[in-house]
């Protein structure tokens, strides 16, 4: 079942008979339950008594029971984690997108010494793996006082999608007829004037995708937050998580109940702006 | 009006070595007169990437070059502030480094890591973007049910698969028991760990890959397809010389950025196996992670693990920028 990902590709175009519609339905249902699967189960699983996940016999659905979502929300640090995630990922969000967007809007129109540069930096920015800078950022942050705190850990968060919003900001901005910016001079607005004015309305859903790829990346991120916060106060929802299956103890009922309501709600809101999000991630490549 | 504006055709594509150097000395007028306001809309972006991204990157480079851990980085204990004692040590660590074995056996399983991953998704992205391209009932259901492991955030699905695969209680073991199969320990056995990281990754980043090849294979005329059905071309024929080349722009984007995302691979990998069985799949980021803060911090030798990785993508960045470049992507 786990090994199987692949479902063979199927080439060419045109008519097909009656066998290359099973053939091409069975792929795409085989590759559905794949996707959809583990999910599927992890539903079921928060939906069991709380340690009927240690049974060896396999049962798709018995005695369900809300008892692990109780527990989860009523008699651990979930609520609590819940509510710092939110801080930092919408703190990250709200400054992030802020920021991006004008030097989006900048390398898109303009072309000014340096401009090489700021590309450049925006890309390479994006590749920075979280080991080379953790620890100077961590000690930057001690000078500072900020370990164990929310501001610490939105500044760790921008250096990852300020630079690839810019980017994506760039894409979309590109998308945009320059004509609309000649008319906005035309009319006496500034350079400034015409980017608040005339093109970030228009850009509401590139900022969207930018904003929505700021909150995921700060409401999934594990390296920083576990290495930045210390305290069981301060634990976002991916290190709080984790403390449901330690070394020492596997509450898997409850790590599903609580995977459950963090995943739903993510899920929802990626399914609307999904389309969106590729379009912004290749639209460099994909204008040609 | 004086910065100068990028006119309709070269805010496109075939703008080739258009911004190699701006144009200068047009009129008069000094620089900051024509150039302050681009600078001043990219300053913060600038600014915090400078202070957030170059100081630490400057500090872990000078880091690298000295023999600091946790016991002799300065630090203030109450009152007392104790001063840092590590020293000046050149490239030492590096060379201790490249050296070592468990250099090559992690950059090994790195690449190794990295290649089969990104060649899976692009493999498996690209064949079911093929079938959802067709006309097809139930499209959009199909669709919506192969982007779901994308809408999962990727720790919660860490923590899933690592429950799927558990050795006595996880359902895959148990299908396989239930056909006859004895269980495989899954993330016990230095092999399977491996294999089961590559399939939790694998199943992760497919939708993604899927998703841009679609809207890439929409982007390719129809008419060339039809041209070619006129010259008698063959399913295969039409893939080979219309499909393949058509998504060559989109391929060369999300192929880069699945690169270095899966080498930077960090939650998959920390949650799953944890690195284990006895590291056997760390791959360069998680050990160079552990080194800096597990057991005793060693921040000089996971700062010159960092700058390794950093230079290793760097050059693939540098590879992508002329394959760009070829394409006709200005800057």
């Amino acid at each position: 079942m786990v090994s199987d990902v692949a479902a063979p590709p199927v080439k060419g175009r045109g008519t097909r008979g009656p066998g290359g519609s099973i053939a091409l339905h069975g792929a795409l249902i085989v590759a559905s339950l794949v996707a959809v699967f583990p999910v599927a189960w992890l539903i079921l699983t928060s939906l069991k008594p709380r340690d009927a996940w240690q049974s060896s016999t396999v049962t798709l659905f018995d005695s369900p029971t809300l008892a692990n979502y109780v527990q989860v929300l009523g008699e651990t640090g979930f609520p609590r984690w819940l509510a710092n995630s939110l801080i930092v990922a919408a703190l990250t969000t709200v400054i992030g997108v802020v920021m991006s967007a004008s030097t989006g809007y900048a390398v898109s129109r303009m072309r000014f010494p340096g401009f090489r540069s700021v590309m450049w930096m925006l890309l390479i920015t994006q590749m920075f793996p979280v080991a080379i800078l953790i620890v100077p950022i961590y000690n930057l942050l001690a000078g500072l006082g900020l370990i164990n705190q929310f501001p610490g850990l939105v500044i760790a968060y921008l250096t990852s999608t300020v630079p690839f919003c810019a980017w994506m900001m760039k894409g979309y901005f590109d998308t945009i007829p320059t004509e609309i910016d000649e008319a906005g001079r035309v009319d006496g607005l500034t350079h400034f004037g015409t980017f608040w004015r005339l093109i970030l309305p228009l850009s509401k859903p590139g900022l969207a995708v930018a904003g929505f790829y700021s909150f995921i990346t700060a409401w999934a991120e594990v390296a920083y937050a576990t290495a930045f916060m210390t305290g069981d106060d301060k634990y976002t929802l991916a290190v709080g998580l984790g403390q449901f299956v330690g070394q020492h103890k596997a509450e898997w009922g409850l790590l599903t109940a609580s995977s459950v309501l963090i995943a739903v709600p993510a899920a929802v809101v990626f399914l609307l702006v999904q389309r969106h999000l590729v379009t912004g991630l290749t639209a460099g490549a994909t204008k040609s | 009006m004086t910065t100068q504006v990028v006119d309709g055709s070269a805010a496109g594509a075939p703008a080739r070595g258009r911004a190699r150097r701006p144009k200068g000395g047009r009129g008069g007028g000094s620089v900051l007169a024509r150039h302050w306001y681009a600078w001043a809309m990219c300053a913060p972006v600038v600014i915090v990437t400078l202070v957030l991204v170059g100081y630490p990157l400057v500090r872990g480079v000078y880091l690298s070059l000295t023999d600091a851990t946790e016991a002799n980085m300065g630090r203030t204990i109450g009152m007392n502030v104790i001063p840092s004692t590590y020293e000046f040590v050149g490239l030492s660590n590096y060379t201790a480094i490249v050296t070592s074995a468990e250099f090559l056996s992690r950059l090994g399983w790195t690449v190794v890591w990295t290649v089969v991953c990104v060649a899976l998704h692009y493999g498996i992205g690209l064949g079911l973007a093929l079938m959802l391209n067709r006309p097809l009932r139930f499209r959009s259901a199909y669709r919506l049910m192969l982007v779901l492991p994308w809408a999962v955030p990727a720790f919660v699905s860490a923590f899933i698969w690592r429950y799927l695969l558990n050795g006595e209680y996880g359902v895959v073991n148990a299908m396989l028991r239930a056909v006859g199969l004895p269980g495989v320990s899954w993330l016990d056995d230095p092999l399977w760990a491996k294999v089961s990281v590559i399939t939790v990754n694998v199943w992760l980043g497919v939708p993604f890959m899927m998703l841009a090849i679609l809207g890439g294979l929409q982007a390719i005329p129809r008419e060339q397809y039809e041209a070619a059905e006129v010259d008698g071309a063959t399913p295969w024929d039409k893939f080979r010389h219309i499909t393949l080349p058509g998504l060559r722009p989109v391929a060369s984007t999300v192929i880069l950025l699945g690169t270095i995302w899966t080498f930077n691979q960090f939650p998959v990998i920390y949650l799953v196996t944890r690195g284990g069985p006895g590291g056997s799949s760390e791959i360069l980021v998680t050990y160079a992670y552990r080194q800096a803060f597990e057991g005793i911090r060693n921040y000089s030798g996971s700062a010159a693990w960092g700058v390794l990785i950093l230079a290793l993508l760097v050059i693939l960045a540098v590879g992508y920028r002329r394959a760009l470049r070829r394409q006709g992507e200005a800057w």
